[in-house]
């Protein structure tokens, strides 16, 4: 009796408690758990979703709108050949075991990442890097081979955070970093934790302990919300339920934008793909704004080329690929490829796998046929990716500025352009903004022209909080939930 | 003993109902399932579209229709596998009673029940990929025991009977012997198990295609709908409702036949069920 | 009785070197490279290569097999690939999940199970043992995960008595657990309840047959005291039977239910392990699981067998 009755006083307690004082807690949904916590050992957009900002940062960092802002390194100067960084770094920095943070520790943590046997995800963010070298605590050098023009914005990536030394081989467990919040525990298969990192050199964030929990189940998380167990769902995963939310006042319904161009990718290697009148067949069989409503329920923005629309040097090249079913008959039918069957191999994402029936239907009506198989990611990268053993697939580049992977050898559309790689090889090297514009505005012509692709919709980020709570990132630039910003209004 | 024909009558009748619809679903079905309408989607049961339609805008009715198909097809081939495997394996095992073979075929029976059967279905799945012909492959595996398992009691039994014996002392091969006489003398047992092992390849069919590794898009499947109607069920509930209802009652008429047959046919098992 | 035992010993090692055999083999063919899954798509390949070796990958299936077998003689399972915690660990904290859960399902099933299936036989052949055989055909009819989601939408979604799943975790208090595995060994009771009432009716039955019964009723014992007073122990033996086997179903076959509730249970466990291809993972745990059911068999064996000298020569 007595037992229960306390029981009854905690809930109370519970209940009336945001009424006496702001809540200084909060539990943010998450529909994939990170393997492991270390972002610099794993490309699982989990790992940076926990720990970005929060926990580990870097010389420099993105803000919420893409741009790039100081980060453990309050400024920097740039030589005038282009050649030589010096980033001067700010004082009185600690991680949370304790330890310093120095200039050797981005000695350590650069080279490390660019080592031969380094493990990090993102190595090619390092290879222009020459030599690291500290000057003192508070400075260092770090040199180029060639001058790039990107080397501030590759820094502010997750997998080039700084470590320390000491901490480095249990990050992956027990994460030791310099940021705002420290690692309480993880609870594996259900949640994390993390607390207020009392000696954070920065100013303290208004929340003192914050919980991801991680709800794959879309239905499960839409409950979730509903009940309150979770506070806010940064990347929600059904966006059939979001007008639900839309309609309670007690919910936000934040809308963004990712860097994730969706596109309908096609193997080159494949004869009929090589053709490019069967690709423009493709691309004009396809309808946009059906998939955008029958995959994502309207959320999503239709691209026409490989590149973010909220981007300032974004074209507008849908018109180039109209949804056509009569051009696109024609075209197959002069192309010799009337009764063409193809494979359509489907990660597991809602897009690709919603989209890709929308996708196999359109094509259906053009005459195409096709044979979908699902697949997970492992056997995606191996078989799609890896393999290059796949006709058609549908995959959202996640990356931002990723333009350039048009211009890879051997990638997995293996489209080949000797156009795309000079314009990508010139851009590398070139400076001048407005030069830089227009070699980025002819990169998105030439591909969206080559039809090298299907290009489908940019990715939205659609996220669902508590209408209380202020300071979550509406975009996604980077895979990340910082909270350093985050507090209740109420 | 009355209620034998009864059960067996509703549960025929429950099965044909589904069995019925599978077949027509061949020359015709209310619309076309592939065919996609994104403006009509969600829409609960109406006039034109008696189950309403999907987050395609599909017709259920029509899909619940094929993916009868679908159930039974994988159910009905992958039971049949399993008797093929089995049922030799069982006799076989019965001729050498208490011999090396027995030992080893029982054995190899224990250890296949010992696995966890989703698991080796969905490591199944990983190597060859997804596909109904995989579910079957991975149902037909876990029925080969127990079709074995059934076929060796029945033979046991039944070689310690007078004819079998003297059968056996005239010269006749064990082979021969059991299949001559002991095989349709156990016919009966086999296909009530069969008629279980039916019902329970149609619940593990949607369980398998529920996680994905059944019969790929856009071929519908029981499985499939549920789990993408998981996501609506708050503001479409029949999308969840419906596909579940089908495999309920599919597997109930089944399981009604089983026992109906079981009675019928086997006025020794009468009295204990 | 030893020599049967022996024997049944030594069935029971060819069969774990064979299931070890067996389980190794599939997992070593599925496509999908572990250190690709966790590197992701901008990933160079000497980065791959690397972390292949950081995991220990690049050694030959061989010598992997030995060092995975090896290791389990002496207890080690091996280090996840993904996680970077030994897989014990990793189990032990999933059991912490799974085998509440388990227990909690065959608690629910066996006290609907028991009483009606004692009912169902008493009344045997009346219009209430119609009613329940049907009720239990139907419950054997439902799949699972389809009465969990049914479940989710009216006592989650609509009447919000339950949260939809989560586990808070042991230390956040003994109830608050119990609550959030309320629905899921629901969802996992019913269809083995009906299995188990069904079982118990016609052990009831079987027993109420005997002559000893039937001496007890022409005893002038009722009919209820002579069902609960023999036929209930005597029909104890073969409901126990299937207790058993529904564990050990249970502990690994909530996959397609943990994953409705989100719960960190065993099965959710090796459901992302296979996903995220940490082989090791998949290995260790379902070789455990295989363990844990040929050792059951063998104990169910012997105790037979001591119990029943006829059956040390494999007969029956």
């Amino acid at each position: 009796m007595l037992g229960r009755l306390k029981m009854g006083l905690a809930i109370l307690a519970l209940v009336a408690s945001p009424a006496l004082a702001q809540r200084t807690d909060i539990s943010v949904g998450m529909v994939l758990e990170p393997p492991n916590l270390d972002p610099t050992s794993g490309a699982a957009a989990a790992i940076r979703e926990v720990t970005y900002s929060n926990i580990f940062e870097g010389l420099t960092r993105f803000g919420p709108d893409g741009s790039i802002l100081p980060g453990l390194a309050h400024a920097w100067d740039l030589s005038d050949d282009g050649l030589t960084y010096t980033f001067h770094l700010r004082e009185g920095v600690q991680f949370h075991d304790g330890a310093p943070f120095s200039a050797e520790d981005v000695v350590f943590s650069l080279d490390r990442a660019r080592a031969e046997d380094s493990t990090n995800a993102q190595k090619q963010l390092f290879a222009a890097i020459e030599t690291v070298t500290a000057i003192d605590p508070l400075t260092v050098q770090v040199t180029l081979s060639q001058p790039q023009g990107a080397f501030l914005f590759n820094m502010a990536w997750g997998d080039a955070v700084i470590m320390s030394p000491a901490s480095v081989a249990s990050n992956a467990t027990n994460p030791v970093g310099t940021g705002a919040f420290r690692f309480v525990r993880w609870v594996q298969g259900d949640r994390l934790e993390l607390e207020r990192n009392p000696y954070y050199w920065g100013e303290a964030p208004a929340l003192e302990r914050a919980t991801f929990r991680f709800i794959s189940d879309p239905s499960a998380a839409f409950a979730a919300m509903m009940a309150g167990d979770v506070d806010a769902f940064p990347n929600f995963p059904a966006p059939e339920s979001l007008a639900q939310f839309q309609a309670d006042p007690r919910f936000n319904v934040i809308v963004g934008s990712t860097e994730g161009e969706t596109i309908l990718s096609m193997n080159h290697q494949n004869p009929a793909l090589a053709d490019i009148r069967v690709r423009q067949a493709i691309s004009h069989a396809i309808n946009r704004q059906d998939i955008i409503d029958g995959a994502m329920f309207g959320y999503g923005t239709p691209i026409g080329s490989h590149f973010a629309p909220h981007h300032p040097d974004y074209l507008d090249l849908t018109a180039n690929s109209p949804h056509d079913p009569d051009a696109a008959r024609a075209l197959l039918a002069e192309a010799g490829q009337e009764g063409l069957t193809l494979r359509l191999m489907l990660p597991p994402p809602t897009y690709a796998r919603r989209g890709g029936e929308i996708v196999a239907a359109q094509l259906r009506e053009v005459g195409i046929a096709t044979e979908i198989t699902n697949l997970e990611w492992a056997q995606w990268l191996e078989q799609v990716f890896r393999g290059h053993d796949f006709d058609l697939t549908i995959i959202s580049h996640t990356e931002p500025m990723d333009i350039g992977i048009y211009a890879r050898d051997n990638y997995y559309f293996q489209y080949d352009s000797a156009d795309m790689k000079a314009i990508m090889a010139e851009l590398e090297v070139t400076s001048d903004p407005d030069a830089r514009t227009a070699l980025l505005q002819a990169a998105q012509r030439h591909i969206a022209d080559d039809f090298v692709v299907a290009f489908l919709f940019q990715l939205a980020k659609t996220g669902v909080a508590n209408a209380d709570i202020e300071g979550l990132w509406e975009n996604a630039p980077v895979p990340a939930n910082d909270l350093t910003g985050v507090r209740w209004a109420r | 003993m009355r209620r034998a024909p009864l059960t067996l009558l509703a549960g025929a009748a429950l099965t044909g109902v589904f069995a019925l619809a599978a077949l027509v679903s061949l020359l015709w079905t209310p619309f076309d399932v592939t065919a996609m309408n994104i403006g009509a989607r969600l829409q609960a049961p109406n006039a034109q579209h008696w189950f309403g339609t999907d987050h395609f805008g599909r017709d259920v009715l029509s899909m619940i229709m094929v993916g009868a198909r679908i159930s039974i097809a994988v159910a009905v081939v992958a039971v049949g596998m399993g008797m093929v495997l089995g049922v030799p394996l069982g006799l076989l095992a019965a001729a050498n009673r208490g011999g090396l073979l027995d030992e080893v075929i029982m054995r190899g029976n224990d250890l296949i029940f010992a696995f966890p059967a989703l698991v080796i279905a969905i490591l199944i799945t990983a190597v060859f990929g997804p596909s109904a012909v995989n579910a079957i492959i991975a149902i037909g595996i876990f029925n080969t025991p127990v079709f074995a398992r059934v076929a060796r009691g029945g033979a046991l039994s039944l070689w310690t009977l007078d004819y079998i014996r003297a059968a056996e002392v005239s010269g006749k091969g064990k082979l021969r012997i059991s299949a001559e006489h002991i095989l349709p003398n156990i016919a009966n047992l086999l296909i009530v198990q069969g008629t279980i092992q039916f019902s329970l390849g149609i619940l593990a069919e949607a369980a398998l295609s529920y996680v994905g590794l059944g019969a790929q898009p856009p071929m519908p499947s029981w499985g499939r709908m549920l789990a993408e109607a998981q996501t609506m069920i708050s503001f479409a509930p029949h999308l969840a409702i419906l596909p579940g209802l089908a495999i309920v009652l599919t597997v109930l008429g089944l399981n009604l036949m089983g026992d109906g047959l079981r009675d019928s046919l086997d006025p020794k098992l009468r009295r204990a069920r | 009785m030893l020599r049967f035992a022996l024997q049944r010993l030594f069935s029971l090692a060819i069969s774990l070197v064979v299931a070890s055999l067996v389980i190794f083999f599939v997992i070593e063919v599925i496509p999908g490279d572990p250190a690709a899954y966790m590197l992701g798509m901008n990933a160079q390949p000497e980065t791959v290569a690397a972390l292949r070796r950081e995991l220990g990958l690049d050694a030959g299936p061989f010598a992997r097999y030995l060092a995975w077998v090896g290791g389990m003689l002496v207890g080690d399972f091996g280090t996840s690939y993904t996680y970077r915690v030994p897989v014990s660990e990793l189990v032990l904290a999933r059991l912490g999940v799974s085998l509440p859960l388990t227990l909690y399902a065959l608690l629910l099933s066996t006290a609907i199970a028991f009483p009606v299936g004692l009912i169902a036989a008493a009344r045997r052949g009346s219009g209430l043992d119609a009613g329940i055989m049907g009720a239990t055909q139907l419950g054997i009819a439902i799949p699972n995960f389809w009465f969990a989601m049914l479940l989710v939408l009216v006592f989650a979604i609509s009447l919000q008595w339950f949260s939809a799943g989560g586990f808070p975790g042991w230390d956040k208090g003994f109830w608050i657990n119990i609550k959030a595995l309320t629905l899921p060994a629901v969802a996992l009771a019913l269809p083995q309840a009906s299995i188990l009432a069904r079982v118990m009716r016609s052990a009831v039955i079987e027993t109420l047959g005997q002559d000893y019964i039937r001496t007890a009723r022409a005893k002038g014992l009722s009919q209820r005291q002579s069902v609960l007073r023999h036929a209930l122990r005597n029909a104890l033996i073969p409901v126990l039977t299937i207790i058993g086997l529904q564990f050990s179903f249970l502990l690994a076959g909530a996959i397609i239910i943990e994953n409705v509730f989100f719960l960190p249970g065993l099965g959710r466990l090796i459901f992302q392990a296979i996903t995220q291809r940490d082989l090791i993972v998949v290995e260790s745990v379902v070789m455990l699981l295989v363990f844990a059911v040929i050792l059951v068999t063998f104990l169910v064996d012997m105790a037979y067998a001591a119990a029943d000298p006829r059956l040390r020569r494999r007969g029956a």
